[in-house]
């Protein structure tokens, strides 16, 4: 089959098995996710013939696969949608695929298949555990999740998204992908409905995302309205680029790329969750753990930091937007990591870890390091999932442990109630470690180094101020990763609970093992060509490769000790200094980092609690309901009514009365009363005058016919 | 050398005569007086147009002859009906007998 | 004025006169007896057209039968004895007015037909009316069915007479 072909087939089998759960095994869970796994399976395989192929053709940026068809009539023309296949589709399929079919395979065991159903346990909430009876006397197991087909449904409606938003070669099909993902967020962070925490988490990080994808559309809708196309290998020819660089927008001095470019990368701030539309994020944890890996590592917000790659020879024209792209994210990635230094839920931890690896690769990609973002964008997919299914792993564990005691008040997602763990739970301790030494950057061995480091290089040689910036927030990151690490994983147990727990089956830990070699292994791909000793030993391939998908190659660039040195320094003294801090550290009281607004995220939730939400529930009472549709719709509708009715009586009273009913029904009615009174007189009963009339009547007939007739 | 117009005219009279009676008596006998009166009018009319036309076709006097027993066979049902309906009503004035009134 | 025509007068006349006292006469048995009379006038018409048989059988007919039935008649509905009273009713006059009509119309209608002056041929001294009539009451190829209708019609007449004026009592 040919490569094109392949590539409209990928996104195909989620979608198919998203259909067929929903339709017709929703009751069969065995059945259910082998439908699932086996889509994501082929989904894999296709991603992965198309990769090699991808790899193994020269010059793919200039001669990509692509086919398109026909699809919109426009007039004289028509809007074409299609799939292009260009170095960056290649390696981003690469960890889609990867990371989907990973996380899939975990489900199954995160979702306990193969544990008996719960005692008590409710569509809607989470699972809660199932009394069994063993050797004599009773013990609560994990039970089962009871929409556990619905699960895999969602996350097969989601990789369908995202394979739709990678395989696109135009902005239309990357919206509706985009638009997918944001509902599948919706209804994954929405899984366990039955919390109240989880709606309101749910309908928070649509909502967000939501704000953004408006400007993205008036981006998007602009684009079209000023060249006519929205498929990419179009928008970047180079007459193109050069009409939408020189025509100015008349906003604000923004040429018409740069407004453009800033408008799509708005949907990108609320998308990859940056500084100010990164609210939602944190909350949407309340989901479970395979969704938060999906959605905050693997895939959706790696689709805003695509985008925002895809459509960056846009962006790059102007230097307004780049300058706006690259203090957002460089200020996300510093405001995010001191945040992370006072959560205590082991998820919230990582997803501000999450906003603040983004806020990285935006950065980088305001000050113009494509191959630096892209790189750390495949990297950060693999340890940032790694890390995630890590943490339900240690969720898992110490849910274990809390059936087990039976002490529901015990939060197993709280870090202070763990320690310990490391024996519990080796296999996670292991891959966790290795995902966190790669998101902290630790040299050499992990992929988190040689992709962070590009990015500081870049930084340190064109923008100063973001190289502090990210050096800072590399840093933090270092730091509040071993503080993660020590308190979940080191030391001693400080509860039962930890005490308790127990390492996770096959299906959740061979994931781990498999995404931690990507961990480990991905950054060696890209050494940098003249990096001290290993450089020039391995070619920089993603350099060459992923450089490639631009017109003009990107340079190499040369290289520095000073941003090496830096990144060395932040990496390990960061680690360090939390295992130092953290070792003896065993309740949240004796943590000094609880600083009120660091743990409260700035209270930026309460300021746009009260300066957006609050105005617009009133507004939308007041105004839209009270007075627009209850006063003028409903007022309008109410006339109707009365109308008609007045319409009605008028109509009876004057015309149907009058005329219908009296003139001609009465009216009839009477005259031939009158008539019948007035002739019953004829009727005398007397024969002879009876006789007369017949008489009379002959002779007038007589008369007429002898006069007029037979003269 | 009768004219056959004095016999038309005399059997015309007749007939109004017997008309007039018809019309205008109370009594119901009398009334039936005035039908026999039409009826002999009747025949003199046929017996004339027999005479003068064509004497040896009988025609006019067999119709005659009909007219007789059709008069007769009349006669007697009227006057039985007057009689039966004297000794329900009676009464043998024909303005009485109005039963047939709205 | 010939003998006939003088002869043919004073019967019309005279029994147009009886006729007229039939229809005006108060006492009902007068008026059965002046119908005798109208009758006789007939039959002596029928004489003069020489129509023999049409006279005796008038006079045999309607005087020796029906007239005695109408005196019957009278006399079994006679109330109180007292046949005098207006014998015309209300609208007598209107009667008048027609019957006037009527005659004046036959009139007008006579005397517009060609053939009403005619007089009569002489009568075949060697014509048998009295058989004619006779053969032709009863020849297959002349009137034997109207005259056994007519029997017939007799019958009917004569069992309807006599089941509506039966007596019950």
């Amino acid at each position: 089959m040919t490569t094109e072909t392949l590539i409209w087939l990928i996104p195909l089998p989620p979608i198919l098995a998203f259909f067929l759960i929903v339709l017709f095994t929703n009751r069969n869970k065995a059945l259910s996710h082998s439908i699932g796994v086996g889509a994501a399976l082929l989904s894999w395989i296709g991603s992965m013939v198309v990769f090699v192929r991808a790899i193994g053709v020269e010059n793919l940026g200039k001669t990509p696969f692509v086919s398109s068809i026909n699809w919109l009539p426009t007039g004289d023309t028509w809007l074409r949608i299609g799939v292009l296949v260009d170095p960056l589709t290649a390696v981003t399929l690469f960890f889609v695929a990867w990371t989907v079919l990973m996380i899939f395979i975990y489900s199954v065991g995160y979702h306990n298949f193969g544990q008996p159903e719960g005692d008590h346990d409710h569509k809607g909430l989470p699972p809660h555990g199932a009394t069994v009876e063993e050797h004599g006397h009773k013990h609560v197991v994990p039970s089962i999740e009871p929409m556990y087909s619905r699960f895999f449904a969602f996350i097969g409606l989601f990789a369908f998204g995202m394979f739709t938003l990678v395989v696109s070669d135009n902005l239309l099909t990357l919206f509706v992908g985009w638009e997918i993902m944001g509902l599948c967020s919706y209804l994954l962070i929405g899984f366990w409905y039955g919390k109240k925490s989880a709606r309101d988490a749910a309908i928070k990080a649509f909502m967000t995302t939501r704000v953004g994808d408006v400007f993205m559309l008036l981006g998007i809708a602009y684009l079209y309205s000023v060249t006519g196309t929205l498929s990419f290998r179009e928008i970047f020819s180079e007459t193109t680029l050069h009409t939408l660089a020189a025509i100015p927008s008349g906003v604000l001095g923004f040429s018409t790329a740069g407004l453009i470019g800033l408008l799509l990368f708005i949907g990108t701030v609320g998308k990859s969750a940056q500084f100010p539309l990164h609210v939602w994020l944190p909350d949407a944890m309340e989901g479970p753990t395979p969704v938060s890996a999906m959605i905050h590592a693997a895939t959706m917000v790696s689709a805003g930091v695509y985008a925002v790659i895809r459509m960056f020879p846009l962006l790059s024209l102007d230097a307004q937007t780049m300058s706006i792209v690259a203090f957002i994210g460089a200020f996300t990635a510093l405001f995010a990591a001191t945040i992370a230094l006072a959560q205590n839920d082991i998820k919230r931890v990582l997803a501000y870890s999450t906003i603040s690896q983004l806020g990285y690769m935006i950065a980088a990609l305001g000050i113009g390091a494509y191959v630096a973002a892209a790189f750390h964008l495949m990297t950060h997919a693999f340890f940032k999932a790694l890390l995630f299914l890590g943490s339900g792993s240690v969720i898992h564990g110490m849910e274990h442990g809390v059936l087990h005691t039976g002490n529901h008040k015990v939060d197993p997602q709280d870090m202070f109630n763990m320690g310990g763990l490391r024996n519990k739970m080796p296999i996670t301790f292991w891959t966790f470690l290795l995902g966190g030494f790669a998101l902290s950057g630790f040299p050499l061995i992990t992929a988190g180094f040689w992709s962070k480091d590009e990015i500081l290089a870049d930084a340190f040689a064109h923008n100063l101020p973001v190289f502090i910036t990210l050096a800072i927030a590399a840093f933090l990151t270092a730091f509040y990763t071993m503080r993660q690490i020590t308190l979940t994983f080191l030391g001693e147990p400080r509860t039962e609970e930890a005490k308790h727990a127990q390492e996770t089956p096959w299906t959740m830990t061979l994931p781990l093992i498999v995404l931690s070699v990507f961990a480990v292994g991905y950054g060696w791909l890209g050494i940098p060509e003249h990096f001290p000793v290993l450089g020039g030993l391995v070619p920089n391939w993603i350099h060459e490769f992923v450089g490639g998908t631009l017109a003009e190659h990107p340079e190499a660039l040369d290289f520095n000790i000073v941003p090496l040195l830096t990144s060395l320094v932040v990496a390990l003294g960061g680690l360090g200094l939390g295992y130092l801090f953290y070792r003896n550290v065993n309740s949240s009281t004796e943590d000094k980092l609880q600083i009120g607004f660091l743990k409260n995220k700035y209270y930026f939730d309460e300021i746009y609690d009260v300066v957006f939400i609050k105005p617009v529930t009133w507004f939308a009472d007041k105004v839209v309901y009270q007075i627009m549709d209850k006063g003028f719709i409903d007022g309008i509708l109410h006339l109707f009514g009365p109308g008609t009715q007045g319409i009605g009586d008028t109509i009876r009273n004057y015309f149907d009365l009058p005329v219908i009913n009296r003139f001609l029904g009465d009216g009839s009615a009477n005259a031939t009363y009158w008539s019948g009174e007035k002739l019953r007189v004829v009727q005398t009963g007397r024969i002879q005058q009876y006789l007369m009339l017949g008489l009379i009547l002959f002779l007038a007939i007589g008369a007429i016919l002898y006069f007029f007739v037979l003269a | 050398m009768v004219p056959l117009s004095w016999y038309l005219i005399f059997s015309a009279a007749l007939f109004s005569i017997g008309l007039f009676g018809v019309l205008s008596r109370r009594n119901a006998v009398a009334i039936l007086l005035g039908i026999e009166l039409m009826l002999n009018s009747v025949n003199v009319n046929l017996a004339a147009f027999w005479r003068y036309g064509n004497v040896t076709d009988i025609a006019g006097q067999v119709f005659a002859i009909i007219v007789f027993a059709v008069a007769a066979a009349e006669v007697s049902v009227g006057l039985a009906l007057v009689i039966s309906i004297y000794r329900k009503r009676n009464t043998v004035i024909a303005d009485d007998i109005d039963m047939l009134k709205f | 004025m010939t003998v006939d025509q003088i002869i043919f007068l004073v019967v019309a006349v005279g029994t147009l006169i009886a006729a007229l006292r039939v229809v005006t006469t108060g006492n009902l048995v007068h008026a059965a007896l002046w119908l005798i009379a109208t009758l006789f006038g007939v039959a002596v018409t029928f004489a003069i057209l020489h129509a023999s048989f049409l006279a005796v059988v008038q006079v045999v007919v309607y005087i020796g039968a029906i007239a005695i039935l109408f005196i019957f008649a009278v006399m079994l509905t006679r109330k109180e004895m007292r046949d005098r009273g207006p014998q015309m009713n209300r609208n007598w006059w209107f009667g008048a007015l027609l019957a006037a009509v009527t005659f004046g119309g036959l009139a007008l209608i006579v005397s517009g037909w060609s053939g009403v002056t005619k007089t009569a041929t002489a009568y075949p001294s060697d014509f048998d009316a009295v058989s004619a009539l006779g053969n032709a009451l009863v020849s297959p190829d002349a009137y034997v069915l109207p005259f056994e209708v007519a029997s017939v019609l007799l019958v009917a007449a004569l069992v309807g007479a006599v089941y509506v004026a039966f007596n019950r009592k």
